[in-house]
């Protein structure tokens, strides 16, 4: 059944990130870019990160998507032509790519010390509370600097799209 | 139960479609579209390991990549339309100039 889900979501994971890069309509790519989120989501319910799986919806989803159509829908683009000239020389480069990290994933083994979080003992505690538990005690200062990075994402937009008034 | 390689090597698929994305596209919010694919896939990653190594790292630090993505696409897209107001293009062949 796990396996199933694994190959559905893959599946259309696949299927709708390569709809994103080919499609001309840019709020086509975006749109298929939105079920490629959902699908993501549905993996990571089905790794038992159901917190993270929220907030992959709720923040990619809901907010970052949104941001997407809204300005693809202000500048109101005429067609154009989609492929750079050095199409070719791209989808080369990515098969050279991809051919390495199938090579490095199939030859290596991965192994570390297996940590506290058994599916049993995430069962017991939550997800939600090992995650904000980790996130306010470990990893307290990457959490204030990251609320840094968002101030200074805000103030730099603003600051950016403001039109500049000539006097 | 399905094995760890099999969640790497649909990242690394992932990962290559937004790589190739940047790279053949000239639509400049596309390309920024690919880079949320690439963004994804390293989440993906990350969720898996977590899940297993049993370790809950992992998803404290897809928690830091959505903030960075996150900025990243306010920033990205006030760009974007700074970039419209003066040049009226977002094709990036037509952006390839500095200064003129």
């Amino acid at each position: 059944m796990a396996q199933l889900l694994f190959f559905y979501f893959g599946g259309v994971i696949v299927g709708t990130a390569t709809l994103v890069v080919t499609l001309r309509n840019p709020i086509y790519s975006a749109i298929s870019l939105l079920v490629t989120f959902f699908h993501v989501a549905g993996l990571f319910v089905l790794l038992n990160a159901e917190f993270i799986a929220a907030v992959q919806v709720l923040v990619y989803a809901g907010a970052i998507l949104v941001l997407y159509l809204f300005v693809v829908m202000l500048l109101n683009l005429k067609r154009e032509e989609r492929y750079h000239r050095q199409s070719l020389v791209g989808v080369l480069l990515g098969v050279v790519i991809l051919s390495e990290l199938a090579l490095i994933v199939s030859r290596s083994t991965f192994q570390s010390a297996i940590g506290p979080f058994t599916p049993a003992v995430l069962q017991a505690v939550g997800n939600t509370e090992a995650v904000g538990r980790a996130l306010f005690t470990t990893y307290l200062l990457p959490f204030e600097v990251a609320s840094l990075i968002l101030l200074v994402a805000m103030i730099g937009a603003i600051v950016l799209a403001k039109r500049v008034v000539r006097t | 139960m399905v094995p760890l390689s099999y969640y790497l090597t649909l990242g690394a698929v992932l990962f290559v479609i937004g790589v190739v994305g940047v790279l053949i596209r000239k639509n400049i919010i596309i390309i920024l579209l690919s880079i949320e694919l690439m963004l994804n896939a390293a989440n993906i990653n990350f969720v898996a390991f977590s899940h297993y190594l049993q370790d809950i790292t992992g998803q404290v630090f897809v928690f830091f990549v959505m903030t960075v993505a996150a900025a990243e696409v306010a920033i990205g897209l006030a760009i974007i339309i700074a970039l419209y107001r003066n040049r009226s293009t977002i094709n990036v062949e037509d952006i390839s100039l500095m200064k003129w």
